[in-house]
């Protein structure tokens, strides 16, 4: 299945996060989507003024549910390591899992699970593969803590960090098709298109993947 | 003695003004006569009835901006203002009016009475042709008849399709029988603090309130209308173990402790010692004075017989199957009698049917009463959900 070629998203009166312009990028006009671990609900409303898609979202936390729900979105409060087992097959186009993959308990079930549910999966999350964290490692001998990473090992929610050559690795292993990469530098722009693995590994600060099932 | 009469003698004529109502209600009316049986779940026709409501706001050109409140066991049409029968406030001021979350500047708001009970619709209070009242001699009706007889009652005010169908414990039932009988017809449902089958528990309450209320011999197998009598103290009894399951044990703490009532010790008695007895013996003859017993059988039995996947091969999902409305589900961490486990079912079953569902629990302590109370949570989600859908169906914003 080959992804459909997606339009940029139309100038915007405000700036979203990078990552989640890039996210929003990969995703369809009109698709279904469902955004799991959505946050306050961000991506979903960029998602909705950019590609008027019609979007639902699980999230863990009360607070971050109730907030999207007053905000009109279609929320609820869930798990993705336990919840995503009770959707039926094909129920979405995309199925995304932004910045959440390395907090969940079983990120490859959870992988497995939104390849089920939706034809598409987007998937993005910090490179534990940096070069900084790699120097903070080598250097200090500590866990590394950064801007984007900025809380210590022992009160961090992210208990299952990857590299991107990491999660490439597990793509390859669940027969899943990768149909795009873009790995964002530590400016937020994306790393040079044509680099090797190792390179994007080293200076990609984050990666967004979108994978389909093959068929 | 002479304040003792005026108060008995009030309380008469108080208990008189109700039972007006249920024949002659001061809110809007509407007979359906003979050739517009309403068809009940029990196999029978019921023919002349009547159903009572209540308007709020104004219905837009384009007959799009309606919400349905349906109320709850004991509630009736009469959602905000002066209750026309007891003098008391309307049973949803904080959430309905204007500028209020279920905004009547921008929407038109109908609440009818349920079938079964005793402010104007059809009940066991309400005469026969023969001008006795039904008493026992009412067929039992159900959430799905109740759901029905609304439908009726939108054919009759001209209205296709709703905006939202939304309300409280049995009011979240018919907002959800209607999402599933009616899935044309309601844009949007927002069903509370309920569920989508009455769980052996909460039967098993509905059970000691019916017994209690059966075991007077004022209720005289349902004749007491009849015969002159009024089971008070069996309604009163069952009332007040309902009551409690409306609460919490936490807020039953708060509110009343273990603080003694208008006394320093204890009396070693059985007279109310504990302020929590005293509120709840109060809660139990306020409340025989406005509600008939019969109707409290009635919609106490409709209640228990809810079990919507039992209509749909006992698979809940499909009977949202292929629905295009928008459902938020809402629960309470402290509601006992609808548990937040209640709700998830509901979402697991929309979402199983590909239905767009929103679910949020709210964090408080009030337990099951919390949808009428104060909860700005529950404001902000009700507001948010129901900005949403009118925008989504296209309505103007609020000018």
């Amino acid at each position: 299945m080959v992804a459909p070629e997606t339009p940029p998203l139309p100038p915007m009166q405000f700036a979203p996060r990078i990552d989640l312009v890039v996210v929003a990028e990969m995703v369809a006009p009109g698709a279904r989507v469902l955004d799991v671990g959505c946050g306050d609900g961000e991506l979903l409303r960029l998602l909705a003024e950019t590609r008027g898609v019609d979007g639902r979202g699980i999230e863990i936390s009360r607070e971050g549910v109730n907030y999207c729900v007053a905000k009109g979105l279609a929320v609820i409060q869930g798990d993705a390591d336990v919840d995503l087992v009770d959707y039926p097959d094909d129920a979405f186009d995309y199925v995304i899992l932004s910045q959440t993959l390395q907090a969940t308990r079983h990120p490859r079930k959870v992988l497995e699970h939104m390849l089920r549910i939706g034809r598409y999966a987007v998937v993005s999350f910090p490179n534990f593969g940096h070069w900084r964290i790699r120097l903070q490692l080598l250097t200090r001998g500590r866990m590394p803590v950064t801007e984007n990473l900025s809380q210590s090992w022992y009160e961090t929610p992210n208990i299952h960090f990857c590299t991107i050559r990491d999660f490439v690795e597990l793509v390859r292993q669940l027969n899943t098709k990768m149909e795009r990469a873009v790995a964002l530098n530590g400016r937020g722009r994306p790393v040079r298109l044509h680099a090797p693995w190792w390179f994007w590994n080293m200076f990609g600060e984050q990666a967004v993947f979108l994978l389909s099932r093959r068929v | 003695m002479s304040v003792i009469r005026v108060e008995i003698e009030g309380a008469a004529s108080r208990a008189e003004a109700i039972r007006r109502e249920a024949d002659e209600p001061h809110s809007e009316l509407v007979r359906f006569g003979a050739e517009k049986p309403l068809r009940l779940d029990a196999g029978v026709d019921l023919s002349p009835f009547q159903i009572a409501y209540k308007t709020y706001g104004t219905l837009n050109a384009e007959r799009s901006n309606a919400i349905l409140v349906c109320h709850a066991l004991t509630g009736d049409q009469y959602l905000i203002g002066e209750h026309p029968a007891t003098g008391k406030p309307g049973w949803w001021e904080t959430m309905v009016g204007p500028g209020k979350p279920i905004d009547t500047e921008r929407f038109f708001v109908i609440c009818p009475n349920v079938l079964g009970s005793c402010m104007g619709t059809t009940g066991p209070a309400s005469k026969t042709a023969g001008g006795e009242p039904y008493g026992l001699s009412l067929p039992l009706v159900t959430i799905g008849d109740m759901v029905r007889a609304q439908a009726m009652l939108l054919d009759h005010l001209g209205i296709e399709s709703l905006l939202c169908a939304t309300g409280g414990s049995m009011g979240g039932m018919q907002a959800l029988q209607w999402a599933a009988s009616y899935p044309k017809r309601v844009f949007a449902a927002l069903p509370i603090a309920c569920a989508a089958r009455h769980s052996a528990q909460n039967i098993a309450f509905h059970e000691v309130g019916r017994q209690a209320v059966m075991a007077d011999p004022d209720w005289r197998n349902g004749r007491y209308l009849i015969e002159g009598t009024s089971p008070r103290r069996g309604l009163a009894v069952a009332r007040m173990a309902a009551h409690i399951t409306y609460l919490s044990d936490s807020a039953l703490h708060r509110k009343f402790g273990r603080e003694l009532q208008d006394r320093k010790a204890l009396t070693f008695g059985f007279d109310a010692d504990f302020q929590v007895e005293s509120y709840l013996r109060h809660q139990g003859s306020i409340f025989v004075e406005r509600f008939d017993a019969n109707s409290y059988l009635y919609i106490t039995r409709a209640m228990d017989y809810f079990d919507l996947a039992a209509d749909y091969g006992g698979v809940l999902a499909n009977a949202f199957r292929g629905a295009k409305t928008r459902i938020c589900v809402v629960s309470f961490t402290s509601d006992w009698l609808f548990p937040t486990s209640d709700a998830r079912q509901i979402v697991h079953a929309l979402n199983a049917a590909g239905a767009s569902v929103s679910f949020a629990e709210i964090v408080t302590d009030k337990g099951h009463d919390a949808f009428l109370l104060e909860e700005p949570e529950l404001f902000e989600i009700v507001r948010g959900f129901l900005k949403a859908a009118a925008r989504a169906r296209g309505l103007k914003a609020k000018g």
